[in-house]
């Protein structure tokens, strides 16, 4: 299980991962794949422990005070790291695009928001981006699919970073969906506070997974992974779903999403 | 028009359970988003344009009064006359006054979203003045009785089926006892009513997309024709615009007119742009008598000077709802109200109450899809999140929604005790989900597992509960 980046020997970086509530919670793998990737690119990965969650559920349900108050407590969490990497668009565009706007009326705590927001990544784009990563050393026999989870793509340009990499993967093909920039229905609250239409998107988002013929979907959000996943095999579709950071980090053999680990 | 806005998720139930209306989104989903892109990529300086657009609403916004005041002194030199309506009232008011000064049966009306903001065609009804639609899909949503569904395409929601049988329904009186099923031959036979009605007319209705206060001119661009007919024929023309269409030059107006027509249909240009100054002078040879511009503010110069403010930059190009997969999954009538999709969520809380139009600025992911294709860059997602915030500080927000947050929240600013009920969440939702690896049921997450399975944890623990078992650094499973 050993990979290996082409980058010839960056300095080591000490950074923080911020892992997410979801990974944390429902697929520790993803956690794993990313300090696994970031390693051996050279960087030396810490986890704070106070970390929780970047707050976006109170801030996009317009609690603004309990966002506040949570964007304090990751500022504290990850001072003094040069880089703090999520393994999600959505997180990390929170970090880096939303956080300093929260202090919009306390210039001491925007500053350092704003330092924060500056060291914040999504983890694909950080491989990429910043650590020139080219190539990684991992097999997946099958072809993929890859899903341009909103955020990421929008806020953050994560769009030709993980296509590059998976393109260095033996045996992988990537096939694309007609349509991989509309979003999958998930929203965060909006898929239980709006089941329909979420329904009707993520329906849709499931047909263009299966007219591509692809027998893997994968993408850098697992909020909108868990949503795709159980809305295909609610469809009884033959389709796996990964976070792209597990076929990265040579760590497909782990059941996939929403599979039993019997098939392991 | 009536709101419907606080009925929303009623509303969205009959949208996804409509197949005519599900029909047509699938259609207009791929259709305007390829040709916007297409044109987009045609044009090198497209993306410098849109910022280009940006600031020239942003100058006329923060020197609105000033524009205002230009435009009406303009208009006035020219023989026309500017009218100040506060409210949808004022403007109904002064728009059948206007109408009975030259005691018109008739008017005939080419598109205005600002006209059924004010529902002005059930005003003219009640006193008797015809309105008569001459956009060809205005029209036929009058004939149906319906709401537009869009603002530029307001009878998207429609298949060909469906108005072939309302053309066969209304026009069979005028003759017309065949039913069509080819596109043109629609196209033509509405025109041949039309026509007759707009030679009849006695005062033309025309919105405008654009006030250029240094001319004094309405601008407006149509693919029909039918505005040239509206403003020329009629003996008294009426433009009907609200506050923020006024911009300073016809400079401006070319900048706007380069990103409008491509965000809108990816047309290089729309077929008509048509510049009105002024009523009829004695060389011309046709044209109004009387030239009038009624200007409607309704609630909108309130939002100048607060966050709120970047939604008056909106030139009405419909892009946003062409590239909103929500707006492609309900259409625009679930909105409620005149203005659908993204801008319809920001937009119609300021002109109705966030109290009945609640629920649009929460119907979204944030996706950010519409922003990113908005030729005046209005931040729609972070606008819609005011409305969720004003609607928080009011106690607006369901109370299931705020309870729930307030538990999540106090765990959330306690990372020990975060920690300690996740790893407990994890550990039950790992054991039972072990058999298959996902839930088709479960206890309080049914708005999830209604529609789709829940994903299992697989047993070991939550990451932090794993990275603490193996002493951290360098360790993997």
């Amino acid at each position: 299980m050993s990979s290996s980046s082409s980058v010839s020997s960056p300095r080591p970086r000490r950074v923080a991962l911020f892992v997410t509530c979801l990974v944390d919670l429902f697929r520790p793998s993803v956690g794993f794949a990313a300090i696994k990737l970031l390693e051996d690119a050279g960087c030396t990965v810490e986890v704070p422990p106070l970390q929780v969650c970047c707050g976006q559920p109170a801030y996009n349900s317009g609690d603004r005070a309990s966002a506040r108050a949570i964007a304090a407590q990751v500022i504290d969490a990850f001072e003094g790291f040069e880089a703090v990497v999520a393994p999600s668009g959505s997180c990390a565009g929170m970090l880096a695009h939303h956080y300093p706007g929260l202090f919009d009326d306390d210039p001491p705590m925007k500053a350092r928001a704003e330092n924060l927001a500056g060291r914040s990544h999504e983890l694909v784009s950080f491989l990429v981006d910043v650590l020139a990563v080219k190539s990684v050393v991992a097999r997946h026999d099958g072809t993929v699919t890859y899903h341009d989870s909103c955020s990421g793509l929008r806020e953050l340009g994560v769009k030709d970073q993980p296509r590059r990499l998976l393109e260095s993967v033996q045996g992988l093909r990537l096939t694309e969906m007609k349509t991989p920039e509309v979003c999958c229905g998930f929203g965060g609250t909006f898929c239980v506070k709006y089941p329909e239409i979420s329904n009707a998107m993520v329906a849709e988002k499931s047909a263009d997974i299966a007219q591509s013929g692809a027998d893997t979907l994968l993408a850098g959000d697992l909020g909108c992974l868990m949503n795709m996943a159980g809305k295909l095999q609610r469809l009884g579709s033959p389709v796996r779903v990964r976070h792209v950071a597990e076929v990265l980090a040579d760590m497909a053999g782990l059941a996939a999403i929403g599979e039993p680990e019997a098939k392991r | 028009m009536q709101s419907t806005a606080h009925d929303f998720k009623h509303n969205v139930d009959d949208a996804l359970a409509d197949p005519n209306l599900q029909d047509s989104l699938s259609k207009l989903k791929v259709g305007f988003s390829e040709r916007r892109r297409q044109a987009a990529e045609r044009l090198p300086e497209f993306e410098a344009l849109r910022d280009a657009a940006r600031d020239i609403k942003n100058h006329a916004l923060a020197n609105l009064d000033f524009y205002l005041e230009e435009f009406e002194r303009k208009v006035a030199g020219l023989g026309g006359h500017v009218h100040w309506a506060p409210t949808a009232a004022d403007a109904r008011r002064i728009i059948a006054d206007l109408c009975r000064s030259v005691g018109a049966k008739t008017v005939a009306k080419s598109k205005s979203m600002v006209s059924e903001e004010i529902a002005l065609n059930d005003h003219l009804e009640a006193l008797g003045i015809a309105p008569i639609e001459t956009d060809l899909g205005e029209y036929i949503i009058q004939l149906r009785h319906e709401p537009p569904s869009h603002i530029i395409a307001p009878a998207v929601h429609l298949t060909k089926d469906q108005v072939a049988d309302t053309f066969l329904e209304h026009h069979r009186a005028l003759g017309f006892t065949k039913r069509l099923t080819e596109r043109n031959d629609l196209v033509a036979e509405a025109r041949h009513v039309l026509r007759e009605k707009f030679l009849k007319a006695d005062v033309g209705l025309t919105g405008a997309n654009f006030l250029v206060a240094e001319t004094g001119s309405s601008m407006l661009v149509t693919n029909e024709g039918n505005a040239d007919l509206s403003n020329t024929l009629p003996r008294m023309h009426i433009v009907l615009a609200s506050i923020e269409k006024v911009i300073p030059t016809l400079e401006d107006a070319a900048v706007l007119l380069r990103v409008l027509a491509r965000s809108a249909t990816g047309q290089e240009s729309s077929s008509y742009t048509t510049l009105n100054t002024g009523p009829k002078r004695p060389d011309d040879l046709d044209g109004p008598s009387q030239y009038h511009v009624v200007i409607l503010d309704n609630g909108r110069s309130s939002v100048l000077g607060t966050k709120m403010q970047d939604m008056l930059r909106c030139i009405r190009c419909g892009a946003c709802m062409n590239h909103c997969p929500v707006y492609g999954a309900i259409g625009g009538h679930a909105y409620g109200w005149v203005y659908p999709g993204p801008i319809g969520a920001v937009l119609t809380p300021q002109l109705i109450g966030v109290e009945e139009a609640g629920n649009l600025p929460n119907a979204s992911t944030f996706c950010g899809r519409c922003e990113s294709v908005c030729p005046v860059r209005i931040p729609l997602p972070n606008l819609m999140r005011h409305w969720r915030e004003r609607e928080f500080e009011r106690h607006l927000t369901p109370r299931a929604v705020r309870q729930g947050l307030a538990l999540w929240s106090f765990a959330a600013r306690r990372p020990k005790l975060y920690r300690r009920l996740s790893g407990l969440a994890n550990r039950l939702l790992a054991l039972f989900g072990r058999a298959h690896g996902h839930y088709r049921t479960l206890p309080l997450a049914g708005g999830w597992t209604r529609f789709r399975d829940l994903p299992a944890p697989p047993a070991g623990g939550t990451f932090h509960a794993q990275w603490a078992r193996h002493g951290g650094a360098r360790t993997r499973p």
